[in-house]
């Protein structure tokens, strides 16, 4: 038994809920949210409880929707969510992190944000977006967009983000300096000589061992990696799975060995589950063996995607694991993949999943 | 020498603003219809700004210019931020064909 779980549901239209019971095999929905604006991403405040959520909408711009009231009322702000005059302005909001106090958000065109006051106002960290290298970075398919957030456990001034497609970059004083952390992922996509660039990788999705900050993974749109260093140096743990691309990434909340993907079929053969089969894929080891987890997922003609921020975990034990895809559909398991249900469907496209505790 | 007399000051015209009800949703107490006193359209979003916190941002960009998918027409006529108001102008804020 755990406690209660709230998922928060981002999807093309609105915010969605999804509640269940401690024994968390009954499941309610509820929404949509928002004023039902495209949400990219939503996280839970873990000390104020306050619900973060961030988007964009082709009328009114970006915002940060926050309910302190557990979703009875919102508000919106993109107060500070602004780039110079003249420069393109911030679109969407993709990412949002709210931790020790702060609530950062990671913006398109690439940019990451800090508010100070619990997402009413926003002032840029704008050396990341002045980094040297910035003249390289492209956009993917989605947009310039910084689509992860990753903060240390112990030292609020380290952070780790992802740019779509521009790579890992890692700071270590707050946001004054930014390094891109890179090394080992390659770019399939480049000419040769410039497949191990210093950026311009495009990562989709990135995430922090349990009880080891130093160790991170990534699901890369070509491969998948682990770093042992923070980032400075990646080795790839693809061999095994039955494709280099997806998008999410999910390190299981206590065990550090443990990751969970959602490999897709290929980034020119339609992005869905490989042969229309739908798996999650699980290492115990680090990357070095995986396997396939079915039971409880369609097997036949699903041609399903689950996006960068489509999948979470909960800190239950054992962990639950939850994926949401573009066709609208939740699934939950409640032992750390090992059997699945759908909890919801015919939502909108989703375009992430968080766990909270209520 | 005597100091030149000033110039009489024009006054700022008032004009009548007209909101889309998606925009007025957003923000608690705000109408669909509304007055407010602005030589620009510029100075037309500022003044709803000041009146409900947050709508420039929704209704133009920080270029600065109206939203690509915001039209803002008066007397019939597509207009700019930079778009100069008379007394009565009517200054209708729509939302355009957008979405999926």
């Amino acid at each position: 038994m755990t406690d209660a779980i709230r998922l928060l549901v981002g999807t093309k239209k609105g915010l969605f809920f999804l509640d269940s019971d401690s024994g968390r095999d009954g499941w309610r929905l509820s929404g949509p949210h928002c004023a039902t604006w495209p949400i990219n991403h939503a996280v839970a405040d873990p000390v104020t409880g306050a619900i973060h959520a961030g988007g964009g909408n082709e009328w009114f711009g970006p915002a940060v929707w926050t309910s302190r009231d557990g979703g009875a009322s919102w508000s919106h702000s993109s107060a500070g969510l602004a780039y110079e005059e003249g420069a393109d302005p911030v679109k969407s909001v993709w990412s949002l992190m709210a931790r020790d106090g702060r609530v950062h958000a990671g913006v398109e065109p690439a940019g990451l944000f800090v508010s100070e006051d619990g997402a009413q106002s926003f002032a840029p960290l704008d050396a990341l977006r002045h980094h040297p290298t910035r003249e390289r970075w492209m956009p993917g398919a989605a947009g310039l967009i910084l689509h992860h957030i990753v903060g240390h456990p112990e030292d609020p001034a380290r952070l780790w983000v992802a740019i779509s497609a521009a790579g890992v970059f890692a700071t270590e004083d707050g946001g004054r300096t930014w390094a891109p952390r890179n090394d080992g992922t390659r770019q399939d996509y480049a000419p040769e000589e410039h497949r191990y660039a210093e950026v311009g990788q495009c990562v989709h999705s990135l995430t922090m061992a349990a009880g080891m900050p130093d160790r991170l993974y990534q699901q890369n749109h070509c491969g998948m990696y682990r770093s042992d260093d923070a980032g400075r140096n990646w080795q790839s743990i693809e061999a095994g799975l039955p494709s280099t691309f997806g998008f999410p990434a999910v390190a299981h909340p206590s065990d550090p060995d443990t990751l969970f993907l959602f490999p897709l079929n290929g980034d020119q053969k339609g992005r869905f589950a490989p042969d229309g089969k739908v798996a999650v894929w699980r290492t115990r080891d680090g990357g070095a063996t995986w396997q396939a987890l079915r039971e409880g997922l369609p097997q036949q003609d699903a041609y399903v995607t689950v996006l960068r921020q489509g999948m979470a975990t909960d800190g239950g034990a054992p962990a639950g694991l939850y994926f949401g895809t573009t066709s609208g559909e939740v699934y939950a398991s409640r032992d750390e993949g090992e059997s699945w249900q759908c909890v919801a469907r015919h939502l909108p496209m989703i375009s992430s999943v968080e766990a909270m505790r209520p | 020498m005597t100091a030149a007399p000033h110039a009489a000051r024009e006054p700022v015209p008032r004009v009548r603003v007209l909101l889309p009800r998606a925009l007025v949703d957003l923000f608690p107490g705000a109408a669909t219809v509304t007055e407010v006193e602005a030589v620009t359209v510029d100075a037309a979003l500022d003044a709803l700004d000041r009146r409900w916190p947050g709508m420039r941002a929704r209704l133009a960009d920080t270029r600065p210019a109206i939203r690509k998918h915001i039209n803002v027409f008066i007397d019939g006529e597509r207009a700019t931020l930079r778009t100069r108001l008379k007394p009565g102008d009517e200054v209708c804020i729509l939302t355009a064909i957008s979405g999926g």
